[in-house]
């Protein structure tokens, strides 16, 4: 029974909860059982938070029996170590931050809370969100549940990790240049990236702060419309927080997509693509079509190849400045030993920090000094307007877009560490919208065959115009419902 | 463009990033692979175009002044490496 309780979707979960016919500390005990059984495997967590769950749990069961609560409630979730949790270590995955306790909660997390959170754990991730793999974290790596061996995707390894193999109904990630829907379609779950502005930043760390975005992985999208209502909306305390009402989703799913107009975009099949990649995500835009939608296959976005280049030098920038608070005075992993206070500051950031993080700060320096910065950050700005425009125009004449989320499925552990510029381009059909500040999703479409033979998934990623969630939703539930890939777990 | 290993020296100056000699070693090629990369923006013709600072177009977002109680000094000092009562201790940062 227990190992059943895992594999039940949010909304399922929610449904026998409503009903009394299980309790929030029943899920949470069965979740819990989980955990003993495959966090050793997979390393999804950086920091278990049963004990504090439990009185959760509790609290949410005494909301319930009084016949309050959301969607949500008492609903076992994880929540990516980059969004500040008060009184629960949060340490970005950099050993810089190993002791650090956050004195207040993200928006995201005061929200859930309202509702009846149950949080299991914070989840492990690359340092500083800064990776596309989960190889970058100070706390060892997260693996990839349908293949040990392999990454995950990343950076929010270790929330796709445990949603995809039932240690989290839900889990909260971040997405800077897709990192909430690489990780999703590596591990075969449902990852949504909302549109920039629409859930608040308040309390999650920052890495790229015009590029940063919270949102779910669930194993279903009617799940992820569900805890993207929850956690969307304008907050006060984040100034980049939109002040547009956000839709009942859930609710109005019928799968439906009868006249839909989806753009292909061409310039995502990009060299190099693995031919299962191609396959499953060319089949899954012929379902769609055959769902009544109408699909042009002709539609061209030309600047989408320098989105890469753009978005490395406009994401390490942000980075070198909003990093430069990690000087071991106020909190954090601090040098004591130096010969004055510059040497304590160089030496706290040398050990405090790993190599990518290191990297970016490098990257993100250069850029903005004296002599380079219009030549760098003002022309990859610039750019960033001609790659929005170009969206706009597609978006004039199409509903969603329809795209590959990676190039390739999920790669082994230690294969591509040592290129840091291979790594980057795996994220080229991600990071254009995040420059763009779109929305999207990825959700199941398919498997590959590694030559071992292990599984390994396949994510298809929709796309739309800013604030324009409910067509992503309504064009992936569609497709979800007539396809049983986010029924498939694995082999664990 | 091929970074030296002075130039790397200089940016981790910047960056107040301490680098060890094998650090620098490793770098200036990835670093110059990198920004080898970025050259192909040059070709782009962008006389005339906005640079987008953010993907919203919001400007100047106000909100009432309203107190708002703060932190607890000693909530936020347990995180300090080193305090002195109720301050955050560092080496001198004039002369010592």
């Amino acid at each position: 029974m227990s190992e059943d309780l895992t594999r039940l979707t949010v909304s399922e979960a929610g449904a026998l909860l409503r009903q009394r016919q299980v309790s929030s500390v029943e899920l949470l005990q069965a979740t819990l059982e989980r955990i003993k059984a495959t966090e050793e495997q997979v390393h999804a967590f950086i920091t278990l938070t049963g004990h504090t769950a439990l009185e959760q749990a509790r609290r949410a069961d005494e909301m319930l029996a009084k016949g309050q609560g959301t969607p949500l409630t008492g609903i076992p979730a994880a929540v990516k170590d980059v969004i500040s949790t008060r009184g629960t270590r949060t340490t970005c995955g950099s050993k810089i931050l190993e002791q650090f306790v956050p004195i207040y909660d993200a928006n995201v997390i005061t929200l859930l809370d309202e509702a009846g959170f149950v949080m299991v754990g914070k989840t492990n991730m690359d340092e500083f969100a800064m990776g596309s793999s989960g190889e970058n974290s100070a706390y060892g790596p997260t693996r990839n549940p349908w293949a040990l061996d392999r990454v995950p995707g990343g950076s929010s390894a270790g929330s796709a990790a445990a949603v995809a193999s039932g240690m989290a109904y839900y889990a909260l990630g971040s997405d800077t240049g897709g990192s909430i829907r690489q990780p999703a379609a590596l591990s075969g779950v449902v990852g949504l990236k909302p549109t920039y502005g629409r859930v608040s930043r308040f309390g999650l760390v920052a890495f790229a702060s015009s590029l940063d975005q919270v949102g779910p992985f669930t194993r279903s999208v009617r799940d992820a419309a569900l805890v993207f209502e929850a956690i969307a909306g304008h907050d006060q305390r984040d100034s980049t927080s939109a002040e547009i009402d956000v839709p009942s989703i859930a609710d109005t799913l019928d799968g439906n997509v009868r006249g839909l107009k989806v753009g292909v975009p061409r310039e995502y099949f990009v060299e190099g693509m693995d031919p299962a990649v191609r396959e499953a995500v060319e089949g899954a835009i012929r379902q769609i079509e055959s769902l009544d939608a109408e699909i042009d296959t002709e539609v061209t976005l030309p600047s989408t190849g320098l989105g890469v280049a753009v978005y490395y030098i406009i994401a390490p920038s942000e980075a070198s400045a909003n990093l430069a608070r990690y000087d071991g005075v106020k909190y954090g992993y601090s040098y004591q030993d130096g010969a004055n206070m510059w040497e304590n500051m160089e030496r706290t950031r040398q050990h405090g920090f790993g190599e990518e993080v290191k990297r970016r700060i490098m990257v993100g320096t250069y850029a903005l000094s004296a002599g380079y910065y219009d030549a760098y950050y003002l022309k990859a700005q610039q750019i960033r307007t001609l790659i929005r425009s170009e969206f706009d125009a597609a978006f004039g004449k199409y509903d969603v877009l329809i795209t590959p989320v990676s190039p390739t499925p999920a790669f082994k552990i230690g294969e591509k560490v040592s290129d840091p510029l291979q790594m980057y381009l795996n994220d080229v059909c991600t990071i254009p919208v995040n420059i763009a500040g779109l929305p999207g999703i990825s959700l199941p479409c398919g498997f590959a065959t590694a030559p071992d033979g292990a599984r390994l998934p396949i994510g298809v990623q929709i796309l739309a115009k800013p604030f324009d969630e409910a067509s992503i939703f309504r064009a992936a539930y569609a497709y979800e419902q007539s396809t049983d890939w986010h029924k498939q777990f694995p082999p664990l | 463009m091929a970074l030296t290993p002075d130039q790397v020296r200089h940016i981790a100056h910047l960056a107040r990033l301490g680098l060890t000699d094998e650090d620098v070693a490793k770098f200036a090629p990835q670093l110059s692979e990198i920004l080898d990369y970025f050259e192909r923006l040059k070709a782009v013709d962008t006389t005339g175009v906005p640079p987008t600072a953010y993907p919203l177009d919001l400007h100047n977002i106000l909100r009432d002044d309203v107190e708002d109680p703060p932190a607890a000094a000693e909530e936020i000092l347990k995180n300090a490496p080193q305090r002195e009562g109720e301050f955050f201790r560092v080496r001198a940062i004039l002369d010592e």
